[in-house]
């Protein structure tokens, strides 16, 4: 259960709406199933108070809507920020992809997201509805009389397990108490990765990778991912929208990604949660992350608007390329 | 689809000798887009320019692909010879199959296949090569000469003289450098004063020179043609325009007892001063540090006795912004510290002496007047010892000294032996020697003179030790041409210190963008070909900054920057390099990665209304390139996340079809 309710969301943004702060709210919204909530855009009361919806499968991180969705509606858009969301907020404002004036964030605070396959585990298929409003999340399916009653904790997604941080580093209005960062074990899966040998670790992403069907969804999730072109889409660049034809272009997509969003990446875990196919693309990421804050020392992208990432930094004590080289060697 | 002609150059045996030219001739032929391929002796030969021109026509070439050496030996040549042609001079490439293939390679077979690659490469780029027109930008005619010593005063001279301002950063209160300490300089030993000093009025009465004296550079910004300096004019609380040096302050000050360092601090000054007698600006600057009246409000003596009411407590250092088409580094050098060389006893008798300190002893203007007598106990000294390479030609692995050679210490330490000896017969004087060194005109002749006509004892061999006792200095030494071991009681040592470049000068580098070596020297264009110029375009080099030299040497090098520099002023507009950033407006998020890795603050961002797809209009930042400031690094292009950035001449496309064509 989330400690500021549905309710509480919904009278603000109808009172904000009201008083004229924002023209326009980005919330959540139910889509077929009830585990199934898709993002929305409400302009008037009603709509808000018969669709708005937050609950423990309110993942979706709305900064990257803030780039399309400020360009387009006029006055101000009520967003609200789960503490991982408001560093894509600073990283994509440091990157001046959208207006600061046109927006009006309020923090929310998140007692984690569930993963659904988790909840699917335990209650197996066929979930006709979820309640998560009691102290535990009550899963009705249609083969059962009586919803099953689950552990939020126990069903809690990886990247909500290893939250880094309960801390909003930007709003304008804060709703419940505001929390810490969090000194999270969420690298100790990368040191896995980085124990293998090469020919192991190139195995596991092989596996891994050869099941992306190339839906695009990771890279469309993404909040780093706001190019006005992406390389993708883009005929002159020569990987445009290609299908998954053999296992070299399968993972090219990927590694290209996460070269693309280094040192921008704030490790929000969009990537992974929408992917179809539950590729552990944040490991990626992650392994990104972990080997500039051992070179370059500690970075959390987004923490404030405007750092400088170590990759478009140089400073003079910055390590020589060889010895960066060097020491991946002798980690591997 | 381009027309593309190859040309593989024999370089003589240079390449041909590991290449087989007519092999590389041959495949390449069947690279697409190449309709001619041959080879020739000599490509940049006339004759070899000729057959290009002619192939050009004949084949209706549109791309040129020379293998050859490297670009940066030939590149500008075979632009003209394209342009002679009738192609744009952008539309060729080189391979370098000499430098990076045959020099490397001592095997035919391996040279000849990687000369095949590298040619492939070329080809495969210069299929997707576009003609490109340099801009043009405007030349600001005037130079800046950071340093005041004989360097920089005659390149501003030359410059002068050429009808072009000059204005002269200097951070002592005078110019005059290093050669106004000197007593006499050989080989002529004609006095330094006397020929320095005239120079120094003439920079001060040149109607196209300033002098800012006691002043830094505190800020470069811009390129070659239009520097943008910013120069920090310290504060000497004087007012230099109303200070006419008649030295009444100085006289009255209190406060006497400062190490004056114009001396090398073997004598006094008051915290008032003018360096010396002909300084040139000739006014007075106060020393802060010892200053009462600055220091604690007490005293105003000066003030009180200065009849032009010259002096300003209250002065504030001033920053002055100026602009400049070219830019002289001439900060000399300074003699390294003697702390580590402890067998010396520099640190522990007054009588262990530098050779600059011991061209004070000598100087009529300095703390003896001119007569030679011991810092210890003015008496004169009647054994003299002279050490030379005293931390030059060091072992790199010693961790002190430097493993170069000064240059000036053979010369100078002769002519400190040969006065000596003139003007105090009565004095045994040594020199210990490594090697003495004395190419240059009539300079073996002055050596010798003072080994053969004044009887100075030359011993090969260096000296271990020097042991102060009583008032004498115990000197070890070995003699290696008799293999003995020596032991001579001095009055005096002197010792010639190594000399190493100013330490303003790493700094200042940095501003400029301009290249070191790993002595701190500044790096020349080329060794040979181009050793007044700095690889950084507009940056030039005079004198000791770029490696030790005499004064004759100094004085011709001057010269030659002040040539160089008054052949860019010359100019009305500069051509640019037009292998530039630019930004894909449609495609640039506007996210600043690129502004933030620009070393030369090349981008800067605009807001503007776009088209979207749904016909709405759209205001988005975007990056635009000053294609005039940009030098074409393309740190840009690698930090652009979308892949808006490119480098005209070298675009990603281009970079990609190379390694394609080198990985097929």
């Amino acid at each position: 259960m989330q400690k500021v309710s549905q309710q509480q969301l919904i009278d603000k943004a109808v009172s904000l709406l009201a008083d004229g702060t924002v023209s326009c709210v980005l919330g959540w919204t139910k889509g077929e199933f009830d585990y199934d909530i898709t993002p929305a855009l409400f302009t008037d009361e009603a709509s808000l108070r018969q669709g708005f919806v937050w609950n423990d499968f309110c993942g979706a991180n709305f900064s990257k809507y803030l780039v399309a969705k400020t360009r387009k509606c006029e006055g101000k858009i009520l967003v609200f920020l789960k503490p991982c969301d408001t560093y894509s907020f600073n990283q994509l404002l440091t990157e001046h992809r959208f207006d600061r004036e046109k927006v009006y964030a309020v923090g929310i605070p998140c007692e984690g997201m569930a993963d659904i396959d988790k909840v699917k585990a335990i209650c197996g298929d066929g979930i006709s509805s979820i309640d998560c409003n009691g102290e535990k999340m009550a899963v009705q399916t249609i083969y059962e009389d009586a919803p099953v009653q689950v552990d939020a904790s126990s069903v809690l997604a990886e990247r909500c397990i290893n939250c880094k941080s309960k801390k909003h580093v930007a709003y304008d209005e804060l709703m419940g108490d505001e929390g810490d960062v969090i000194d999270s074990a969420r690298f100790d899966e990368v040191a896995k990765l980085e124990a293998m040998t090469p020919d192991e670790r190139f195995t596991f992403w092989q596996n891994e990778l050869s099941r992306c069907i190339r839906c695009n969804a990771c890279r469309d999730a993404c909040p780093a991912c706001t190019c006005e072109v992406c390389v993708f889409n883009n005929p002159k660049s020569g990987v445009e929208n290609k299908s998954p034809a053999n296992s070299f272009e399968e993972k090219m997509f990927h590694i290209i990604r996460a070269f693309h969003v280094a040192g921008r990446c704030t490790d929000c875990g969009e990537c992974s949660r929408v992917c179809p196919q539950n590729i552990p693309l944040h490991l990626l990421n992650r392994k990104f992350i972990k080997d500039m804050n051992e070179c370059y020392g500690e970075y959390q992208a987004g923490a404030e608007v405007g750092s400088r990432a170590p990759l478009v930094n140089y400073t003079t004590d910055d390590l020589e390329p060889g010895e960066v080289f060097n020491g991946r060697d002798s980690d591997a | 689809m381009q027309r593309i002609g190859v040309f593989v150059c024999w370089c003589g045996s240079n390449i041909a000798g590991t290449v087989d030219v007519k092999a590389v001739a041959e495949a390449l032929k069947a690279e697409p887009g190449v309709v001619f391929s041959t080879d020739y002796q000599y490509m940049c030969s006339q004759a070899g320019q000729d057959m290009i021109k002619e192939s050009v026509r004949e084949h209706k070439l549109t791309g040129i692909v020379i293998c050859s050496c490297s670009p940066r030996m030939h590149e500008a040549t075979f632009r003209k010879t394209a342009a002679a042609a009738g192609l744009n001079p952008y539309m060729v490439e080189i391979a370098n199959i000499r430098e990076q293939c045959s020099w490397v390679h001592k095997e035919m077979p391996i040279g000849t296949e990687k000369a095949i690659i590298l040619g492939k490469a070329a080809v495969a780029k210069v299929n997707l090569n576009t003609p490109l027109t340099p801009g043009e930008s405007p030349v600001t005619k005037r130079a800046l000469v950071i340093g005041g010593g004989i360097a920089g005063i005659q390149t501003a001279l030359d410059i002068a003289d050429a009808g072009f301002p000059v204005d002269i950063v200097e951070k002592k209160p005078t110019i005059g450098g290093k050669m106004a300490q000197l007593d006499k300089t050989f080989p002529t030993l004609d006095c330094a004063a006397c020929i320095l000093t005239p120079k120094m009025v003439d920079v001060a009465q040149h109607e196209k020179i300033r002098i800012f004296s006691y002043s830094e550079v505190s800020e470069v910004k811009g390129f070659v043609g239009n520097f943008d300096v910013t120069i920090k004019k310290h504060a000497r609380y004087v007012k230099e325009d109303v200070c006419t040096g008649c030295g009444a302050c100085v006289e009255k000050c209190p406060m006497k007892k400062v190490p004056n360092e114009f001396n090398l601090g073997m004598d006094n000054r008051p915290a008032i001063y003018i360096p010396f007698a002909q300084a040139v600006p000739k006014v007075a600057t106060i020393d802060p540090n010892a200053c009462n009246m600055l220091k604690n409000g007490k005293c105003g003596l000066c003030a009180r006795v200065c009849t032009a009411g010259a002096i300003d407590y209250k002065q504030q250092d001033e920053y002055i912004q100026e602009k400049y088409g070219a830019i002289v580094v001439a900060t000399g050098f300074n003699p390294i510290s003697m702390d580590k060389f402890d067998e010396f006893a520099y640190n522990q008798s007054k009588d262990v002496i530098t050779s600059l300190e011991f061209e004070r002893l000598t100087n009529a203007a300095g703390p003896t007047a001119g007569k030679l007598l011991r810092p210890s106990d003015g008496k004169h000294p009647h054994t003299i010892v002279f050490v030379q390479c005293v931390g030059s030609r060091c072992d790199s692995c010693a961790q002190k000294g430097k493993e170069y050679c000064s240059k000036i210490c053979c010369m100078y330490t002769a002519k400190h032996a040969m006065l000596t000896r003139d003007k105090y017969p009565d004095t045994e004087v040594y020199v210990f020697y490594i090697d003495v060194r004395t190419p240059g005109k009539s300079f073996d002749e002055f050596y010798r003179r003072a080994v053969e006509e004044y009887d100075v004892h030359y011993i090969k061999g260096m000296v271990g030790k020097v042991t102060p006792q009583g008032d004498k200095l115990k000197v070890q030494a070995s003699d290696l041409l008799s293999n003995k071991q020596l032991h001579i009681d001095a009055d005096l040592v002197v010792l010639a210190a190594a000399i190493e470049p100013d330490k303003s000068a790493r700094p200042l580098a940095t501003m400029l963008t301009a290249s070191m070596d790993t002595n701190d020297f500044f790096t020349e264009a080329h060794p040979k070909l181009r050793p007044v110029e700095s690889p950084t375009a507009g940056v030039f080099l005079s004198g000791t900054c770029q490696g030790p030299k005499d004064i004759p040497e100094t004085v011709s090098q001057a010269g030659a920057a002040a040539s160089k520099v008054i052949g860019l002023l010359a100019k009305d507009k500069l051509k640019g390099n037009p292998c530039v950033a630019h930004s894909n407006e449609q495609m640039c998020n506007g996210c600043s990665s690129c502004e933030r890795v620009c070393p030369y603050g090349a981008i800067t961002y605009e807001d503007k209304e776009f088209r979207m797809p749904d016909r709405t209009t759209a205001i988005r930042r975007v990056a635009a390139v000053n294609p005039a400031v940009c030098q074409g690094c393309g740190a840009c292009t690698v930090a652009c996340p979308s892949g808006a950035m490119d480098l005209r001449g070298f675009m990603n496309e281009q970079i990609m079809a190379e390694v394609d064509a080198i990985c097929k």
